[in-house]
């Protein structure tokens, strides 16, 4: 009898627990498909479905409102956004709840690269187009999704190197020893991946480039400015700090000046993503460069479901236009800047 | 012979002996491997080395510690909520002091969303203390409510987004205060640590909450008060996550909701457990559980300082792991009872003899 009696209390407070988790939910929901009470005709809307992978950074949130003000009524969508919170899981029951509700079109930011065959699957079974953006997935069908919108990150990484041999040359230090520390992303995802080869590959062309030491700063300012500090306890003479992206950049900024150390003088920073704050630190001279990772996807993704729409063929990879933003123009670059 | 050996005996059957030894494994290790490890220097008007960066970095986890360590004691279970509530603390300070948007205006004064935040995170203590000390809920899954949905609570709040505070004075609790060599941090964690012992060693506390731990229902008879007591211990680890997210926030100059704190909770709990104490309940120390962080966080440091790669760094810092608590555990530890009590039994024949 006892023993019914703990049980069903579990039971309940599991059942408060996912009220919680829902309600949390059902917050970000309103937030971005508010409106749907007020729209009488969803018939002729093209109802889209967005996993999105969470909130984790300036440039997934950049990521999100490109979506939300892409796929509006007015355009024509309706969007149905869900935010994984960064869980695969999560990923993985939006994706079945939008399959249910039968959409149009399911989008995906993966938050992993493996793990999609079996809903894929579904959806494919379902036969609902899936578009994949930002992160690419790992799958042994190449049919389980329809094409893939994103940044290609190693031509991030040449343009950082390319855009760092030129600056050296400016400053007359090309025959100099430069000596480089990288703080890397979260191991293993795409951006680390393609960012650290593409430039591991074009150090190549440089000899005069030394690679000192290299660590993981998890994309978080806190783990960036941790790691930093180390590297400059180990190594005297810094000349570079690759951050792969802005957030580690900005961590490695306060790190570097608590040293008594000038960042983008005595040692120049390197960034990946260039969202706004990093204008902000390019004009307050404490970062150098910051290679585009355009997370404007929307419009993209529109232009592919639009081609869609009338059964046109799409193509399998496709990828964003980036820049690569110096200090000097960021002055009167960042007001174009949206993110 | 026999006094050096009764001399090893007392030192290795003290309580703090292994949590230190473990500590000291790692500096030693380092001190091999990195030579001016423990360099300390004066830089730009602070002081400035490795062994500050340990104990500033391990701050945090400190105060998490002492917290999580009379949870531990009182209750048997953990408190797995403390990185997402230390999050929910973060946003609700950064919120009311700017509100949605990140800026450098302040809309109330600074020390009142402190203490709001602090506020926010005793209260979700308040609720977790409810749940585990009124309605007998296990403390896995009475804090794991607020585990998933702390976060989503504090990004509610941020809506989503990074809230960044510019202003160079929110930077002095988690960095410098001006014109002072030492990272505020340490000083909190310090005062934390100090109060708290004061707190448990001046009032019975320590004593009501070692006697919970042992056996509730036993000390229900003898007349103490075991709710109050187990729902008080989780109502400070609340306030202790609440200080922890002042100083992470701080740190940053920014609250991130989703990564705040993140997976902190295993690094405290882990702290308890290296610092010595049963996960079981009962006896605690909070010196112990201190050594712990101190630890963690020096092998985080000394493996960056090691230069290992990035994707080995969770490798060695687990290897390094099972070994501390396999060390500790009861099978190993009674084992080097028996041992001691061997020789303790063989000096006394020779004695005998002589």
């Amino acid at each position: 009898m006892k023993r019914m009696k703990q049980l069903l209390v579990l039971l309940l407070i599991l059942a408060l627990g996912l009220t919680f988790i829902g309600c949390g939910k059902k917050d970000t929901n309103t937030q971005t498909s508010g409106k749907d009470a007020s729209s009488k005709d969803e018939g002729d809307l093209i109802v889209v479905g967005f996993s999105q992978v969470g909130a984790e950074s300036d440039w997934r949130t950049a990521n999100t409102k490109s979506f939300q003000s892409t796929f509006t009524e007015e355009a024509g969508y309706k969007l149905l956004f869900d935010d994984a919170q960064q869980k695969q899981e999560n990923q993985i029951k939006a994706i079945r709840n939008f399959i249910q509700q039968d959409v149009d079109y399911i989008v995906i930011a993966p938050v992993v690269e493996t793990g999609w065959e079996t809903v894929l699957g579904e959806a494919k079974e379902a036969g609902i187009p899936v578009i994949i953006v930002d992160r690419m997935i790992n799958v042994s069908d190449d049919s389980l999704f329809t094409c893939w919108v994103g940044s290609n990150f190693k031509q991030e990484g040449y343009d950082a190197a390319d855009w760092l041999a030129e600056y050296l040359e400016k400053q007359g230090r090309s025959e100099e020893t430069i000596n480089i520390v990288t703080l890397q992303g979260t191991i293993g995802s795409s951006a680390q991946i393609g960012r650290t080869e593409g430039f591991a590959e074009k150090m190549k062309e440089h000899p005069n480039w030394v690679m000192l030491d290299r660590q993981t700063g998890e994309f978080t300012q806190s783990k960036g400015q941790e790691v930093m500090e180390s590297f400059l306890k180990s190594y005297d003479d810094i000349d570079v700090v690759i951050a792969e992206n802005d957030n580690m950049a900005f961590g490695a900024i306060d790190a570097i000046k608590a040293a008594g150390k000038v960042p983008g003088k005595d040692i120049i920073i390197v960034s990946f993503d260039a969202v706004k704050a990093a204008f902000e630190a390019m004009i307050a001279g404490d970062m150098n460069v910051s290679v585009e990772c355009n997370p404007l996807h929307g419009p993209r993704v529109a232009e592919i479901i639009q081609k869609l729409e009338k059964g046109e063929q799409v193509e399998k990879l496709q990828y964003v236009e980036e820049g690569v933003y110096p200090a000097e123009t960021a002055a009167e670059l960042i007001n174009t800047r949206e993110y | 012979m026999n006094k050096i050996k009764h001399i090893w005996m007392k030192i290795t059957g003290f309580s703090l002996f292994f949590p230190l030894l473990c500590l000291a494994v790692v500096l030693v290790i380092n001190l091999i491997r990195t030579p001016d490890f423990f360099r300390i220097s004066m830089n730009n008007g602070v002081l400035y080395g490795y062994v500050i960066d340990i104990l500033n970095r391990s701050s945090e986890l400190i105060i998490l510690a002492t917290g999580m360590t009379l949870v531990v004691a009182a209750s048997g279970g953990t408190d797995i909520s403390v990185g997402a509530v230390s999050a929910v603390a973060g946003a609700v300070c950064i919120y009311s002091l700017i509100g949605g948007a990140s800026s450098d205006v302040y809309r109330i004064p600074y020390v009142l969303a402190l203490v709001l935040g602090i506020l926010a995170g005793t209260a979700c203590g308040v609720f977790n203390g409810f749940l585990v000390a009124k309605l007998h809920i296990q403390p896995m899954v009475a804090t794991l409510i607020l585990f998933t949905a702390g976060r989503g609570i504090a990004q509610v709040l941020t809506q989503g987004f990074i809230l960044y505070v510019r202003k160079e004075s929110f930077k002095y609790l988690g960095n410098f205060l001006p014109g002072i060599p030492v990272p505020t941090p340490i000083f909190i964690a310090a005062l934390v640590v100090i109060l708290t012992i004061l707190l448990l060693k001046r009032t019975s506390l320590g004593l009501y909450i070692q006697s919970v731990g042992v056996n509730r229902i036993a000390s229900r008879l003898v007349g103490l008060n075991s709710s109050l007591i187990i729902f008080l211990v989780y109502v400070f680890s609340g306030f202790c996550a609440g200080i922890a997210g002042m100083i992470i926030t701080s740190r940053v100059y920014s609250i991130d909701a989703n990564n705040a704190g993140l997976n902190i909770e295993l690094d405290a709990i882990l702290a308890v457990a290296i610092g010595g104490n049963s996960l079981g309940g009962g006896k605690f120390t909070l010196i112990g559980s201190v050594i712990g962080a101190i630890t963690i966080q020096a092998l985080t440091t000394s493996l960056y300082a090691m230069k290992v790669t990035a994707d080995q760094l969770p490798v060695y810092k687990a290897i390094v792991v099972v070994i501390i608590v396999a060390i500790q555990s009861p099978v190993v530890k009674r084992w080097m009872k028996a041992v001691r009590h061997k020789n303790a039994l063989s000096g006394n024949r020779k004695k005998v003899k002589a």
